[in-house]
């Protein structure tokens, strides 16, 4: 079983050198051997080892599949599977660091419709238009200044005084203003596979019981969220019909406000006077997870949950959520890759990986997950699918709040914008009238 | 002499200071390898970096190893920007140096001439508008000043250019000598970069010297008061000298050496209040560098900025003395 690509015989890297199979094969060796984020993301594509990479000759390349899966052609459109200007990176490739790694974290050497003008870490990133790209339209707009602007109420004055063209990660309250003042055009769309939760570890009483878990999340203020905290940009993920029908993810939960219910579970779990907890959020996104974690504490003191907040700095989450300690915490998680079973894969699978922060296991679940990963017929795909989404809203060990969205703001002169899972912009399509 | 001798004495603080940077660093709570391993890494990805970090190593390893690369003027990587932290703090340097003496000196024009008129009239309108200003000097916080300004003068009446760093994005930097844009532009001969300069400039280094003019008015006032009313201004004015001659002269002079104290530790102020006021208007100084690496974890930057804050505290208390010097004998003598 192998997939085999025809290149282009016209493309050329940014000093000139043709595209060959040969600078494929040293990019994705690269990719699978130099350990980290990208030998990571191809191996969720079933590409591990150099051997299955063959330039057959300078514009034939062939990738031979360990298994049948059906991640690895996604798999190949992520930035991971970059293709680098083999010849020139090896120049400057050492005993000590065969891949140029650090040649390459400060110089370009690849190809597409612009390259890097200057890059300033952590200020400013200058693009230029690349004129012998051949692989589509010439793009209309020649120099892209990339700047950042550390505080999010400059960034607004910025677009609003039109000294910004586009502008991207603003608070969704500056967001929601904007639009509504139709000076300048606001685009919102859905990240795919993407998720704002709170999720409760089932290891650590009481949120070991089932019906606390449920009555938790009968207890959210999930309109209140929406409104106060995202103000509408967001897709609210509750309030679904009580089956789950469809493999879509992710889909509404069939939980909505209600305290009563909350309530009577809890009384169920033998916690009539409810119980004291902590919930941790991390303050890198404090804007939207500050009120949505005030409102939650607001509402489960309704039931007699007193909750504590403990805010972690950004960078520390990942540290403090890893270890797998904390009873409640607020989190979001987002897959490049779009498809339910590879999203359950990391954050609902027995395996634990560290997107786990339930500490969830159940055997019946990771058996759906397992079978749906390589299922080749669709109506028991649809089954295992809709089989472990049921088991992840009975059960409850996570409560899905909404779906973000990806919102940018741009001036009324600019056309072509468009949305990329990787959420970042996308400049050939780009124009100023 | 003078200057080797202080030099001498402040060998051991910064002996002190690079050990107890060393420990505070790695006493952070956060986990470095954890954070640069990705969000997607295995325990056994989260061990390799560790290792090639050298974190698994022991504590007196580690600093062994820091002090040999210290010795070589090398003050490590950065892991999140990936550039080496030497060149970046000296990049960046200019950047925050131009800001503060601008701010500094706007700072002194403005609390000087102030202080000496509230002084000179306790109780007058003069002496009240001094006490409105230090108070709302120090009772507004630089971040709130500073986004004030920008939203009037910027957002409201256009005239102040976009809080975008040094330059607006379609100037292009003078070439580089001292690294400050007034002077290098002016050495070029090129007035539109000066302007442009200039104007990205004011903004910050307004918010800056609203905090900071409040400490040196005051201290201005008070030591204007103390001056006028001793017994040598009192034989001086019987004797029936000019005026300005008693006011700059004589009380002035005697004034001056707590307003230099003062302005020494006013100083040491601006530099906190600086990583505030470069998140406001983006500016590419030492502050905003420090925060970025303290909230990754990011050793070797915050290392590196805290080692060359106390170089520049040094180098700054010195100056201080030498100016002592000049302008009282007495320390000269004493020395």
């Amino acid at each position: 079983m192998s997939v085999t690509f025809k290149l282009r015989k016209d493309a050329k890297f940014h000093d000139g050198t043709p595209v060959t199979a040969k600078d494929v094969k040293w990019s994705f060796d690269r990719a699978v051997t130099v350990g980290g984020a990208p030998t990571f993301q191809m191996a969720a594509g079933s590409m591990q080892k150099p051997e299955q990479f063959v330039a057959v000759d300078d514009y034939t390349f062939r990738i031979d599949f360990l298994r049948k899966d059906k991640l690895t052609m996604p798999d190949l459109t992520v930035p991971s599977a970059a293709v680098i200007n083999s010849e020139l990176a090896k120049k400057h490739a050492t005993d000590k660091d065969p891949w140029a790694m650090d040649w390459l974290k400060n110089n370009e050497a690849g190809g597409g419709a612009f390259r890097v003008e200057k890059w300033t870490p952590g200020q400013e990133l200058i693009y230029q238009r690349f004129d012998d790209w051949k692989s589509g339209p010439v793009p209309k707009i020649q120099r892209v200044i990339w700047r950042i602007v550390p505080s999010a109420g400059n960034r607004r004055a910025l677009i609003e005084r039109g000294d910004a063209d586009i502008s991207v990660d603003l608070p969704p309250k500056d967001v929601a203003e904007m639009a509504n003042d139709k000076k300048l055009t606001v685009v919102g769309s859905l990240i795919e596979s993407a998720l704002i939760y709170l999720s409760m570890n089932v290891k650590i009483p009481p949120f070991d019981n089932v019906k606390v878990r449920q009555a938790v999340a009968y207890a959210i203020p999930y309109q209140k969220i929406m409104d106060a905290a995202m103000f509408g940009r967001g897709k609210p993920m509750f309030g679904g019909p009580g089956e789950v029908t469809r493999t879509e993810w992710p889909q509404p939960t069939p939980y909505v406000t209600d305290l009563a219910k909350a309530k009577q579970l809890l009384v169920e779990a033998g916690l009539p006077d409810g119980f004291e907890t902590t919930l941790s959020f991390d303050l890198g996104y404090a804007v939207t997870q500050e009120p949505l974690c005030v409102l939650v504490q607001e509402s489960l003191a309704q039931i007699g949950i007193r909750v504590t907040l403990n805010k972690v700095p950004g960078a520390n989450w990942r540290a403090e959520f890893s270890k797998k300690t904390l009873p409640l915490l607020a989190n979001v998680f987002g897959a490049w890759l779009d498809f339910p079973e590879y999203f359950f894969y990391w954050n609902y699978h027995g395996q634990n990986s560290l997107f786990n922060d339930m500490s969830y296991q159940n055997p019946a679940m990771d058996k759906l997950i397992d079978a749906a990963r390589f299922e080749t017929d669709p109506k028991k795909y649809d089954e295992e699918v809709e089989g472990f989404i049921t088991i992840a809203f009975d059960d409850v060990p996570r409560i899905p709040l909404f779906q973000p969205w990806l919102d940018v703001a741009m001036q009324k002169n600019v056309t072509g914008y468009r949305y990329w899972f990787h959420r970042q912009l996308d400049y050939r399509q780009l124009a100023k009238t | 002499m003078i200057v080797l001798r202080r030099l001498a004495t402040a060998l051991p603080v910064i002996a002190g200071v690079i050990v107890v940077t060393f420990l505070l660093t790695r006493a952070l709570p956060g986990d470095p390898a954890v954070y640069f391993a990705g969000p997607a890494a295995t325990s056994q990805a989260i061990e390799e970096i560790r290792h090639r970090l050298g974190f698994d190593r022991t504590l007196p390893v580690q600093f062994l190893d820091y002090l040999q690369r210290l010795a070589h003027g090398d003050l490590g990587t950065s892991l999140t920007t990936g550039q080496p932290v030497t060149t970046e703090l000296l990049t960046r340097l200019p950047a925050s140096a131009e800001l503060m003496l601008l701010a500094l000196c706007l700072a002194i024009e403005i609390a000087v001439p102030l202080g000496i008129a509230a002084a000179m009239r306790p109780g007058s309108p003069v002496d009240h508008a001094c006490r409105v200003v230090t108070t709302a000097g120090v009772s507004l916080p630089t971040f709130f000043t500073g986004l004030l300004l920008v939203y009037v003068f910027y957002y409201l009446l256009g005239v102040a250019p976009a809080p975008l760093g040094r330059l607006d994005v379609f100037d292009s930097a003078p070439p580089q000598h001292s690294g400050f844009y007034l002077i290098d532009s002016l050495l070029a001969g090129d007035f539109e970069t000066f302007r442009a300069a200039l104007g990205q400039l004011v903004l910050p280094a307004a918010t800056m010297a609203i905090f900071t003019l409040a400490p040196l008015a005051r201290i201005t006032r008070a030591a204007m008061l103390g001056a006028l009313g001793s017994e040598f201004i009192r034989t001086a004015r019987a004797s029936g000298l000019a005026r300005h001659r008693i006011v700059f002269v004589y009380a002035f002079r005697n004034a001056v050496l707590p307003v230099i104290t003062t302005l020494g530790m006013v100083f040491s102020f601006m530099l906190g209040a600086n990583v505030l006021v470069e998140k406001v208007f983006a500016w590419p100084g030492l502050g905003s560098y420090a925060v970025e690496a303290l909230i990754a974890s990011d050793y070797a930057p915050v290392q590196g900025f805290v080692l060359m804050m106390a170089l520049l505290y040094v180098l700054l208390n010195l100056v201080i003395d030498l100016v002592y010097g000049l302008v009282d004998p007495r320390v000269r003598l004493e020395a």
